[in-house]
């Protein structure tokens, strides 16, 4: 402590800081129907205004069928991913069988948690089928908090795209309930979806990579959708 | 646990035991020490900035192999200090890697690599590491260093070409990764980057090693116009099935008569 109070403005230094984190953008999306599971994101990795790589998959397929979709800081999801998919190994030669997906769930929020005072920047979804052959998708924030969902987007286009998934998927703007929702309609919406979040969203567009998931297993489409 | 707040947010020192360890999240390198974990002072954080930096770094996939292109300067602020630097180095007979930003910093990184490379040389198998390999490494290293809050500040292109297969890579300070056919980095992701794209994507198994030259060189010249961290002093390494090679220095023809007509602050013609 000085011996007197200096009256000078205060000095800041001119140099920035360095700061660990940053934003690659992007959007993830995930539905669960009761008999199916379908993952999506884009594959545009940005920063600022560059454009990094048109193809960075956010999608990480798991070693026990589910998909982990990863948004926010790249650095960061992929480690996140590393661990989780040895985490996954360690559990198969221990207890001889894949870990199902909603202990998949809730040990990616302990080890989002586990990082509570420098916190992995990553939206994270998990899609899959859960122990009865339904499907089931959980969101989480960057410290762990986790959410079951029948149907969840986050990143970049988040606020474009839920709301849209929210009227057709869960008619919550109509009276009518909402019919059984197949697999091939919700690939539909979320192909919709994205390519209208293309257009506003300069963070997401390039490719659309979805993953569907069924008893039967796990099949990958790509489409494009526009560079600009 | 250490649930003082003026450690909060930083990363746990090495060697104490916390009950939360189990959870830590293994980063590829120790945590720093701090020396004032544990006492009331402020969080240490090793803030750093560039001192001596090298700028763009181009680098592009064509049909036979892969190609970097980078000055050889190294700038103290505005200062042109070092006007032989070698940024493009060769680790291994089938990888290069191209750095911008600190030179200390890069050369820090070149003392890693080649420790790294001389272990797998130890073990005596005829093994080499493939650019994949010296790539992922060098990504954990840096984001190792962030992790610590302690980046080492380059941004790194991974040029590569082992049993057909082409690798261009990037990787940064934060740890940030992506592979592309084309990739530059600092004012050459401003500059050279839209160049880049509109010649080689879509192309890239139709350039022949002349074409990429030719473009590297078109872009580099480009870039010493508009970057004044830069010098017409450049190199540019070719990774194709033969193995390494880089070039000598050498210097790009450019045409300055038209600054003669240049009055004031813009380009006003008599």
């Amino acid at each position: 402590m000085e011996a007197f109070a200096s009256t000078a403005p205060v000095r800041v230094p001119l140099e920035h800081r360095f700061s660990p984190y940053t934003d690659n953008g992007g959007t993830t999306l995930a539905v669960a129907g009761s008999d199916f599971c379908v993952i999506a994101a884009d594959t545009r990795q940005s920063e600022g205004y560059n454009i990094n790589t048109r193809y960075s998959p956010k999608l990480y397929p798991l070693s026990n069928g589910s998909v982990l979709a990863i948004g926010g800081m790249q650095a960061d999801a992929s480690t996140l991913a590393k661990r989780v998919e040895q985490r996954l190994e360690w559990y198969q030669f221990k207890h001889d069988k894949p870990m199902n997906t909603q202990a998949v769930a809730h040990m990616v929020s302990t080890m989002l948690y586990g990082k509570r005072f420098f916190p992995y920047f990553a939206w994270v979804t998990i899609g899959g089928m859960d122990e009865n052959g339904n499907g089931c998708v959980f969101s989480f924030d960057p410290v762990g908090t986790i959410e079951k969902h029948l149907w969840q987007c986050s990143g970049s286009s988040s606020k474009l795209i839920q709301p849209f998934l929210d009227s057709q998927m869960g008619h919550k703007h109509e009276l009518l309930p909402p019919g059984e929702l197949t697999a091939q309609r919700a690939t539909l919406l979320v192909k919709d979806g994205f390519t209208s979040a293309t257009e506003r969203d300069i963070y997401t567009g390039d490719f659309l990579e979805i993953y569907t998931i069924t008893r039967d297993g796990r099949t990958r489409e790509l489409i494009e959708l526009k560079r600009d | 646990m250490d649930t003082h707040p003026g450690n909060w947010g930083n990363p746990r020192p090495h060697g104490g035991s916390s009950d939360l360890d189990i959870l830590r999240p293994v980063d590829g390198l120790a945590p720093a020490p701090s020396a004032a974990h544990g006492s009331s002072a402020l969080p240490v954080s090793r803030t750093q900035q560039p001192i001596v930096t090298g700028t763009s770094v181009l680098g592009i996939k064509y049909k036979d192999g892969v190609m970097l292109a980078a000055d050889t300067l190294a700038s103290y602020g505005s200062l042109a200090q070092i006007r032989d630097m070698k940024r493009l180095v060769a680790f291994g007979d089938h990888t290069v890697i191209g750095a911008s930003g600190d030179m200390s910093d890069w050369q820090h990184i070149q003392h890693i690599l080649n420790d790294c490379i001389i272990d797998e040389y130890a073990n005596g198998d005829g093994h080499q590491l493939h650019p994949a390999h010296i790539f992922e490494y060098t990504s954990r290293v840096m984001y190792g260093r962030r992790s610590q809050v302690n980046p080492l500040w380059n941004s790194l292109v991974v040029g590569g070409f082992r049993d057909g297969k082409h690798f261009l890579g990037y990787v940064d300070l934060l740890g940030t990764t992506y592979q592309s056919s084309t990739i530059a980095t600092g004012y050459g992701s401003y500059i050279a980057q839209p160049l880049l794209r509109k010649q080689v994507e879509g192309r890239e198994d139709e350039l022949t090693e002349a074409d990429a030259a030719k473009i590297l060189d078109e872009s580099m010249r480009v870039l010493f116009y508009r970057d004044a961290r830069s010098l017409n002093k450049i190199q540019r390494a070719t990774i194709n099935p033969s193995g390494v090679s880089i070039t000598e220095p050498y210097s790009l023809q450019t045409e300055w008569s038209f600054a003669e007509g240049i009055k004031g602050y813009g380009a006003i013609y008599e």
